[in-house]
């Protein structure tokens, strides 16, 4: 018979041999994190359409820089090279809709390599990481250029997609031109003015704002699709975005002078950072339990930091300190193995019996 | 995918009436090729190699010699103590050897080759018949041992031996396993369907044996008919002779609901404790088809000397549900069903918890409810690992709600011991949702079963 191989005398097949499982669900990561970006698009396109060519040229310059490095410090390292599984390209992706529009370009490539270089191979590369990279890369830019960070630009500008805007192409370590039209954000209108947008606006992102993170219509709808893959922890945004509703629901009740829940929701990074952010696997705790006490915690920061923070916007810090905790979370929330009484019990008299 | 039940949600799994555990997965079923195929016979094959240790346990010891004739259902091999069970021969023939064979792992094993007559025919002329009715608790396991029973859910462990708990433990509930959780294989749900009077028989005669006051036969939601079929049949059943308390009992469709731990949580929330017995909650689990073996045999006074088990997969020509005898050759078996010249892995067992073969003349043992044949395509992706991205999803599908993700990476550090000491190693029993869902490839399971082999060596050693 053919299909037989024969060798030293005894019949073998000519077939594969491996244990168990010979079975998989053929999701990987480069899957994954193809579809994040897939997901990110919508939201992206349509800031592209609020603001112009300097908000394609940001997303661009952040992503190239952001997959570049993890090119040249993949070789330098000489592990195997992650460049391939799209996890830089969410890094730089995310990074560029985290700044605003008529950000510099330099300073948006020196944030797309900082968040590679030190949000992620300084730990040792994909899956070693203690923060999410594209928001230590935004930590760094909103420490190094504080100004420019802050300089916001009016959504539906005349002319947006023939020219950029004059701050985009600023040169290097020169001081930024004034800028032609500036918008106050949502959030800065209301803390710093009292001015409340209409909740309409703040849904569809026809405001002023981070570059990506205005449209909370089209992020949720992202979120959606990932969840429906099962490619994102739906708990993570459920739990965070509903800590924030309630948390500023009691406020606003006891004192309207405080935001309501809705403009709350809708404004600033807060559906972008539940959605993508926060949701990063790496950086986000494994279990059930975790998962909900990351996103109260990452909740009650937010509105913490919003309502009495200096800055007008919280959700950065807030995840990046839920971040902080996610080892501890993940060691506090670790499940009960089955067939066990509760491990808690069992750690304490073996740490009396030492 | 399939859809969402009450199963599912924690609070109220235990008021649907669809039952299940925490965590698990859904793999593709693959089960429509053979699960309307009837049971046929396969013919005998030019030899027929009785591996002597096809039980967990002693091997039996050989009770003929070379050259002898032997009727089809006549003992060829005795139990070699109380963890042991004879051997029967599948066709009256001559003995040629009592010597060594492969087994499934490789390995020169003690064996009987026969060689059936040309016209040996289906007639079991061995056994005399016996009134189970008027048989003691006693007697029937002893008539269980004689007949070589095994538990046919794949274990293999003597049937006998399971049946004695320790003393002082009382067993209430019998659970009959007819999850058939394990993608591709269809032998116990036509066993239901074709043979569901025997199963009763057996299921009430192991009851009877155990003294347990109640049997609960678990069927997976995927088998609708098998359902109807047991359910039409036990009411028969139960007015013919009014035996016992018995019910069918019906399990959402999740892998791996046929583990007995999972079975016993689903049915009746009790966790057998860890490195326990399901006698310790008072539980025994049981599989249909042994069942039915034992309700078929034991009338008859018979022994185990053929199965029911599923050739199927995609590299496979004619697929379907076989009564197979034991000993048959795995190169027979592929001539009579046709290999596909694309066929990539032969697994005995299914794919999740299946064994890949790599002899052509492995023998069938009383173990074995499938064959699987996969093509390139139904076989996971050659995709190189990633690290892990602590994506969580093994910790949310870990049906013993253990850590993998954290026991991966102390296997990759060699960090054994204490993955046996503090993340309760030892309680994997190797149903491979994790490595099924692994985004990044990391062979968890596979990592697993070396620690351990690891940790038995050092504990060996020591």
């Amino acid at each position: 018979m053919s299909m037989f191989e024969k060798q030293g005398g005894q019949k073998y097949l000519d077939m594969e041999l491996r244990t168990s499982p010979h079975y998989s669900r053929g999701v990987d990561v480069p899957q994954i994190m193809r579809n994040v970006v897939y997901a990110l698009l919508p939201a992206a396109a349509m800031s592209v359409y609020t603001f112009g060519l300097s908000a394609l040229a940001l997303f661009l310059v952040t992503t190239v820089s952001a997959v570049l490095t993890e090119f040249i410090l993949g070789r330098l390292s000489g592990h195997d090279n992650t460049v391939g599984d799209f996890s830089a390209v969410i890094t730089g992706l995310l990074l560029g809709m985290t700044l605003p529009p008529g950000f510099p370009l330099w300073m948006a490539a020196a944030g797309g390599a900082i968040s590679i270089a030190m949000g992620k191979f300084m730990f040792g590369g994909l899956g070693f990481n203690v923060f999410n990279p594209a928001l230590l890369g935004r930590a760094f830019l909103q420490a190094a250029f504080p100004v420019a960070i802050t300089t916001w630009d009016a959504p539906f500008a005349p002319g947006r997609f023939i020219e950029m805007i004059n701050t985009s192409l600023a040169l290097p370590f020169m001081t930024p031109p004034p800028h032609a039209a500036t918008g106050a954000t949502p959030l800065a209108a209301l803390k710093f003015d009292g001015q409340v947008t209409p909740s309409l606006e703040l849904l569809l992102g026809t405001v002023s704002g981070s570059a990506g993170e205005t449209s909370a219509l089209l992020l949720a709808l992202g979120g959606l699709y990932l969840a429906a893959r099962k490619m994102l922890d739906w708990r993570i945004p459920a739990a965070m975005l509903g800590t924030v509703v309630v948390l500023s629901g009691i406020l606003h009740t006891v004192n309207p002078q405080y935001p309501s829940p809705v403009f709350m929701l809708f404004s600033g990074g807060l559906m972008l950072g539940a959605v993508f952010m926060a949701t990063d696997m790496v950086t986000s705790p494994v279990t059930g339990r975790g998962v909900l006490m990351f996103g109260l915690l990452t909740g009650v920061l937010t509105v913490v930091i919003r309502i009495w923070g200096g800055l007008p916007e919280g959700v950065m810090y807030a995840i990046i300190l839920g971040n902080a905790a996610t080892p501890l979370i993940n060691s506090h929330t670790q499940p009960r193995k089955y067939g066990t009484v509760k491990p808690v019990k069992q750690k304490k008299q073996q740490q009396g019996g030492a | 995918m399939s859809g969402f039940s009450m199963a599912d949600i924690p609070v109220l799994r235990h008021l649907s009436p669809v039952r299940s555990f925490p965590h698990g997965i859904h793999p593709p079923e693959e089960k429509d090729a053979t699960r309307s195929l009837p049971i046929r016979r396969f013919p005998f094959a030019p030899f027929l190699v009785l591996l002597l240790s096809q039980h967990a346990g002693r091997p039996a010891r050989p009770v003929v010699r070379e050259g002898q004739e032997v009727a089809r259902g006549q003992p060829v091999a005795e139990a070699d103590g109380f963890v042991s069970v004879p051997i029967h021969a599948p066709a009256s023939g001559i003995i040629r050897k009592v010597g060594h064979a492969l087994d499934m792992d490789g390995r020169m094993a003690p064996a009987i080759v026969l060689e059936p007559y040309p016209g040996s025919d289906q007639l079991v002329a061995w056994g005399k018949d016996r009134d189970p009715d008027s048989m003691s608790p006693r007697e029937i396991v002893g008539a269980i041992r004689d007949m070589g029973m095994v538990g046919l859910g794949g274990a293999a462990f003597p049937a006998h031996v399971k049946f004695t708990p320790p003393e002082g433990r009382v067993i209430d509930t019998l659970i009959i396993n007819a999850a058939e959780c394990e993608p591709y294989l269809t032998a116990d749900h036509r066993v239901m369907l074709e043979m569901p009077e025997k199963v009763l028989l057996g299921t009430s005669l192991i009851q009877k044996a155990l003294k347990a006051s109640r049997a609960l036969i678990a069927i997976e939601d995927n088998k609708p008919d098998a359902i109807a079929r047991m359910r039409e049949a036990l009411a028969e059943f139960q007015s013919g002779n009014g035996a016992g308390n018995m019910e069918v009992r019906v399990c959402r469709t999740k892998y791996p609901q046929g583990a007995e731990k999972m079975l016993t949580k689903a049915l009746l929330n009790r966790e057998i404790p860890s490195g326990g017995l399901p006698a310790d909650i008072g539980v025994m689990v049981s599989n249909v088809t042994t069942a039915s073996e034992i309700g078929t045999l034991l009338p008859r006074g018979q022994g185990l000397i053929e199965r029911v088990i599923t050739i199927t997969g995609r590299g496979v020509e004619r697929p379907g549900n076989y009564l197979m005898p034991i000993g048959t050759p795995l190169s027979f078996i592929l001539e009579q069903v046709g290999m596909k010249g694309q066929a990539r892995e032969v697994l005995f067992g299914g794919p999740m918890m299946g064994k890949a073969v790599a002899f052509v003349e492995t023998p069938i043992t009383k173990g074995i409810s499938g064959i699987v044949v996969m093509e390139e395509e139904e076989l996971p992706r050659k995709s190189r690992v990633y690290p892990c991205i602590r994506c969580g999803e093994c910790i949310n599908v870990c049906p013993m709600y253990l850590n993998p993700s954290t026991l991966g990476q102390l296997a990759r550090k060699n960090r054994f011991d204490e993955m046996a000491e503090s993340l309760n190693l030892f309680d994997c029993f190797e149903c491979g949702c994790c490595s099924y869902v692994c985004p990044a490839n990391i062979p968890l399971v596979q990592s697993f079963r070396l620690s351990k082999a690891v940790v038995r060596e050092r504990m060996a050693a020591k």
